[in-house]
């Protein structure tokens, strides 16, 4: 009975995308082009200086914003990095990693804030994220291959797309989760939405956002493997001809920089988000540094003050005394 | 414009909330009697309510949970839209303004203190206080000066650079009250503001609240469902009950003329002792004499008040001490014309407006009925201990006259019949005496 029954979505997006590709070909071009002059650029900025300067960088970044301990293991894994020959492609991979980031967060966070303040909005986007998150990143590789062709570009919006549900689903959870007492105290002083937004919800979202952030980080290195069956240079290309040779030495070396890079970035953001939670970061230790000196300050006033009220009164004792 | 109108900084009259769907047709059905609980779907938060509230008092709503009072005060500050009725704050009706009118209209002339002090996490107390300036758009240096002094006024110099989280709840709340108070409004809504502290803290900040309302003269609705509180704060107390204001009137109003049997059942346990003043439950002197009489009429006076001394007042009732009996006599017996040189300045007085509470002491060292003066020291009126004491039970009869158990029967009479009877029947003659006593 169902043997003529046939619903052939497939060639109907099919149709679709070659629709876009053949007359949206102008804007396809303005986002190949952004993007690969982006990941590009970044990649040769990464590559450029000498790899032991960009290491101590990277380790100067891991002791600022987390701890000395972090800093010394982040030599440890990037030495390593070098040492398996992989220094180039895991830059190559880091900047589409960071490129496919800002990108999904500059998309990601708005419409999360959108989602958290309309309720309509929230859900249809929810539905939509259920979908991306998981049609297997494979499939929609596909057409953009058809929009941008091979390289870079098409990686960095595959994984786009793959990491932008975490954004939107955590920037929403983390606004909707601002203690609504808060948000009354907003209105009731003649905030308006704007103010209400930057100084009382984002501030307090920020943790939760970060998760978010960090969350998209690591499901756009996840993506690496994937970006390289795009032809986008890295690691994952490595991984993709390694699989082709059956090359183990040369899959676990690629895969190995694969995992010392989402180790770094992963405890890079988390830390980020949560500054408090890491007091002997180097930009913790500065901040209460100084906290303590205005403290210092505060109490030295206080100290005057009080010194100067006492001598107050005891001149004011003195001219009581009878004789 | 008169002066009059002037000194109602927000008037309520028939004001209707209700949420849920259709909500025009369910005050409608409202209006036409129905009651809250026959409505279908939607619920009546508040229902018909009119008010007024004067400048310079502090205006309690009283009420349990569900009464609606949170959504009535969320509705003065426009945080709820009014569903139907007509809310004006300074002349401006903020019923049918703009959203931009509104946020000005909260800015400048309405702050709020919250149930749980909504204080900005991330940001030092000293930036909380000043966040209300920052939205008026004062410049950094000018609010951070102004809200250290308003840190000062609520006694916490020394704090400012601290996060809210490192302050114990009392102190959070200050801040929240310094906050409201730093926008420099003339009208404070205070939403349950020390329900969630301890009680100690409670009485303690309640306290400072009418000290600062001393200094301040700001006009403040204040939104509580413990009595004991709307009757310390309040000028002026709303009883809401189930979306409607029940009685509006002064602590002492509501106290001893409840409007009907939910206020009467809500007023049983409130702490009398605090609300009740000395003016409501005085009773009218009978011992008084007047300082020109002379120490015959001062001693009949005393007779018929069965009293053993009485107060002596000079002719515009300024009270200038007691007469004892004694001295009484001891004049007569010498032909005396005048009290004058026996007066005795030990009275135990009272002001007219102290709370009962502090009238214990004084009115067990007093040899007579505590003396109730007014500021300019006239005699108005005597509390008897057991006056005070029926004051302190509950009902609305308490205040009103008491008829006093009837006086022992004089010494002399007693001495008299045991005298008659002696060696006779002692017994029989005890319970005669107390008989007669009763």
């Amino acid at each position: 009975m169902l043997e003529n029954f046939n619903v052939p979505i497939g060639s109907w997006v099919a149709v679709v995308v070659d629709w876009i590709r053949d007359n949206l070909k102008g804007l396809l071009d303005v986002i190949s082009t952004v993007v690969g002059f982006l990941v590009e650029g970044l990649s040769e900025i990464l590559i450029a200086p000498p790899a032991v300067v960009m290491i101590l960088i990277f380790a100067l970044i891991a002791w600022a914003v987390r701890s000395w301990q972090l800093a010394v293991g982040t030599i440890v894994m990037f030495a390593l990095i070098i040492g398996v020959g992989q220094w180039e492609t895991a830059m190559q991979t880091l900047a589409l990693v960071l490129i496919a980031t800002l990108v999904t967060i500059v998309i990601a966070i708005p419409v999360g804030i959108w989602a958290a303040r309309n309720d309509t909005v929230s859900a249809i986007v929810k539905p939509v994220l259920d979908f991306m998150q998981t049609m297997p990143a494979l499939v929609y590789l596909i057409p953009v291959i058809v929009f941008f062709s091979i390289g870079f570009v098409p990686g960095v919006i595959a994984t786009v797309i793959f990491s932008f549900p975490p954004g939107v689903r955590l920037t929403e959870l983390g606004i909707r989760g601002v203690d609504s007492e808060t948000v009354e105290a907003g209105h009731a002083f003649g905030a308006t939405p704007a103010q209400i937004l930057r100084g009382i919800q984002l501030p307090q979202a920020m943790p939760t956002i970060m998760t978010g952030v960090n969350q998209v980080i690591m499901l756009a290195l996840s993506m690496a493997v994937i970006a390289g069956m795009a032809g986008a240079d890295g690691l994952g290309k490595e991984v993709v001809a390694a699989l082709s040779t059956i090359n183990v030495a040369k899959g676990v070396d690629a895969g190995l920089s694969v995992v010392f890079i989402a180790v770094y970035l992963d405890r890079v953001t988390a830390a980020a988000g949560t500054p408090s939670d890491y007091r002997s970061s180097l930009l913790g230790m500065i901040s209460r540094r100084r906290a303590a000196r205005r403290a210092a300050a505060a109490d030295a006033e206080a100290a005057a003050e009080a010194a100067r009220r006492d001598a107050d009164v005891t001149l004011a004792r003195g001219n009581r005394q009878p004789y | 414009m008169t002066e009059n109108q002037n000194d109602v900084l927000v008037r309520a009259e028939g004001l209707y909330k209700v949420f849920g769907r259709r909500t025009h047709e369910a005050v409608d059905k409202l209006r036409q009697g129905t009651t809250r609980d026959e409505l279908e779907g939607v619920t009546a938060a508040v229902i018909d309510a009119s008010f007024e509230v004067r400048r310079g008092e502090i205006f309690v709503v009283m009420g349990l949970s569900g009464s609606g009072k949170s959504t009535l005060i969320r509705m003065i500050n426009g945080l709820h839209k009014a569903t139907a009725g007509s809310l004006t704050i300074r002349d401006t009706e903020i019923t049918t303004i703009s959203d931009r009118e509104l946020r000005s209209i909260r800015r400048d002339h309405l702050s709020m203190v919250f149930q749980h002090f909504a204080l900005l996490p991330h940001r030092t107390v000293v930036d909380n206080v000043a966040y209300p300036l920052e939205l008026q758009g004062v410049d950094r240096s000018q609010r951070v000066a102004k809200a250290n002094e308003i840190l000062d006024l609520v006694g916490l110099s020394g704090w400012g650079e601290k996060l809210p989280s490192e302050l114990s709840g009392g102190m959070q709340q200050r801040v929240g009250i310094a906050r409201a108070l730093a926008a420099d409004t003339d009208i404070l809504l205070m939403d349950e503001a020390f329900s969630a502290l301890d009680p100690l803290i409670r009485r303690e900040m309640q306290e400072q609240l009418v000290e600062l309302q001393e200094k301040l003269h700001k006009t403040i609705i204040f939104i509580t469902h413990d009595l004991n509180e709307a009757m310390f704060l309040g000028d002026r107390i709303a009883v809401m009950r189930d979306g409607r204001i029940v009685q509006i009137g002064s602590p002492e109003d509501i106290l001893t003329d409840p409007a009907n049997d939910y206020v009467e059942q809500f007023v049983q346990d409130v702490d009398r002792a605090r609300v009740l003043t000395a003016s409501n439950v005085m009773e009218k002197p009978v011992a008084v004499v007047s300082s020109t009489a002379g120490p015959r009429t001062a001693l009949k006076t005393m007779r018929d008040a069965y009293s053993s001394a009485a107060y002596v007042v000079d002719r515009d009732r300024t009270l200038l001490g007691t007469v004892e009996d004694r001295d009484a006599l001891k004049l007569v017996r010498k032909g005396e014309r005048s009290i004058e040189g026996v007066i005795k300045n030990d009275a135990t007085t009272v002001n007219a407006d102290d709370v009962l509470m502090d009238l214990f002491v004084p009115a067990v060292e007093s040899k007579l009925a505590v003396a109730v003066t007014d500021e300019k020291e006239r005699l108005v009126g005597v509390i008897p201990r057991v006056t005070l004491l029926a004051a302190l039970g509950p009902g609305p009869g308490s205040t009103e006259e008491i008829t006093l158990p009837a006086q022992p029967v004089p010494t002399t009479i007693i001495d008299q019949l045991l005298a008659e009877t002696e060696d006779g029947q002692p017994f029989e003659a005890t319970a005669a005496g107390s008989e007669e006593a009763r």
